[in-house]
């Protein structure tokens, strides 16, 4: 029985048996489809009491806005936060995976896990597959040697910078922290900026918009994860009542299943 | 064409007050010929939980059974019903371990928890990238139709019968607009303590 199920459970990482089938299907002419990309504007700063992450809440697929109000920041550790940029499923799953892996180590060693640990593991899965894993990350964080912010690029690149941004709105985030950044801003100076920086993206950028999310982690390992710090863009209120009158569609079926559980549970016996 | 759109067909859920409902399509056709015209989409994974393929039809069927095998393990070897919040997240990563090489499919799913009866609603994109919003979802070769009618028929806190009207109103006029979706649908509405499955008069055209 054990054995039967055994040989059922996939192997761990990528499982790439339908990929032959894949390539003949479009070499036969058809399109691959399109992923869920988060166009993006991210964003982040070292400020004097900690680091602020900011990003926009806009996920498309191709034209289309598939999610007005995603989350792009993403948890990594009581510590750590992590902005991601690119297909949406691969800056997911890559920060999940490292979440736990982070958990792991915290669990193992029983201390605070340095962001450049993070920033280790993150790398080297990106360079491990070639940049065919599409994740742009802007990693923020506070451990003992103080704030630190690093952007990491698909193919597994690192810079450790002051200020950086990511994603297509990353020129327009950029140009507001070229004109206005300075080291040691105070926490409402500097959650000011990346607010603006984000919403330099969100108006000037087609692949970023909806609202603003930022996180500040401050020195003292506090976090203030403000999702929807700003609403920049609100839904046109309706005016007229567009609701239809009962029985407008036409029924040619029904069947009702009614789920009045009434059954009562005697525990097994096992003495 | 993109391969998605080799079968044809759409899936919409939407979320009301303590209620769920999702709704599909009968068609299922090779390129512009029909085949069928009674096939559904919409497939019940538990009491309350239904999960919504569309796509390619052969990765509709591998899919769901591989989903079958998986959620069956889960539930033998924990010994309680998975959540529609376990079973996205389950999805999402079957779907992701074929990063490379994905099944051409897009799932919804909409259901009741079991234990607090909270309404949940969530579609992916072929690779897994779960998005759980508090009001609609998507799926097809009309998801673009789809987003428009949801859009504007949608409000907050619809009761059953007021969701009802709005859902099956979104999809009509939807797949009107979509010469590969239509012949009839299904509108499946889930609330704590019924679920009400009614058949669409449509266009057959």
């Amino acid at each position: 029985m054990q054995a039967e199920l055994a040989r059922e459970l996939p192997p761990a990482g990528f499982n790439f048996e339908n990929c032959k089938r894949n390539e003949a299907l479009i070499n036969g002419g058809f399109l691959a489809p399109k992923t869920v990309k988060t166009g993006t504007t991210i964003a982040g700063i070292i400020f004097k009491d900690g680091v602020i992450l900011g990003a926009d809440t806009r996920a498309t697929e191709g034209p289309i806005v598939s999610d007005k109000n995603c989350s792009k920041i993403h948890y990594l550790a009581p510590n750590m936060y992590c902005c991601g940029a690119g297909t949406a499923a691969d800056t997911e799953m890559t920060t999940d995976l490292v979440s736990s892996q982070l958990a792991l180590h915290r669990l193992n060693t029983g201390r605070e896990v340095p962001v450049v640990c993070a920033t280790t593991l993150l790398k080297q899965k990106l360079f491990r597959y070639q940049g065919n894993i599409s994740a742009a990350l802007v990693l923020g964080g506070v451990d003992l040697t103080g704030p630190t912010i690093y952007s990491i690029a698909p193919h597994g690149s690192v810079d450790k910078l002051p200020y950086t941004s990511m994603g297509s709105g990353s020129l327009a985030a950029m140009s507001v922290f070229e004109s206005r950044y300075k080291p040691d801003m105070t926490e409402e100076e500097a959650k000011k900026l990346v607010r603006d920086a984000i919403a330099g993206g969100v108006f000037n950028d087609l692949g970023s918009g909806s609202n603003i999310d930022l996180c500040v982690i401050r020195k003292n390992k506090t976090v203030d994860y403000l999702r929807n710090y700003e609403i920049a863009n609100r839904k046109g209120e309706r005016t007229l009542d567009y609701s239809f009158l009962k029985g407008t569609t036409i029924v040619t079926g029904t069947k009702t299943f009614n789920l009045d559980i009434t059954e009562t549970v005697i525990p097994m016996e096992v003495a | 064409m993109s391969i998605l759109a080799y079968n044809g067909g759409c899936v919409v859920a939407m979320r009301g007050k303590d209620c769920v409902a999702i709704a599909t399509d009968h068609r299922f056709g090779v390129q512009a010929q029909t085949i069928d015209t009674d096939f559904e989409k919409v497939h019940q994974v538990a009491p309350k939980m239904f999960l919504g393929l569309v796509g390619l039809q052969t990765d509709i069927l591998t899919v769901r059974e591989r989903l079958a095998f998986r959620k069956k393990l889960y539930e033998i070897r924990e010994n309680r019903e998975m959540t529609p919040k376990v079973f996205s997240s389950m999805l999402s990563n079957f779907l992701y371990e074929r990063r490379f090489g994905p099944y051409f499919i897009e799932p919804v799913i909409a259901g009741l928890d079991p234990k607090t009866s909270e309404p949940f609603i969530c579609n992916m994109d072929l690779i897994g990238c779960p998005n759980v919003p508090d009001d609609f979802v998507v799926a097809g070769t009309c998801g673009e139709q789809l987003y428009g009618m949801c859009e504007t028929l949608w409000k907050p806190d619809l009761e059953p019968d007021q969701l009802f009207e709005v859902i099956s109103q979104s999809m009509i006029n939807a797949f009107d607009r979509d010469a590969i979706s239509g012949w009839g649908a299904s509108v499946y509405i889930i609330e704590k303590d019924k679920i009400t499955v009614k058949k669409l008069k449509t266009r057959m055209d």
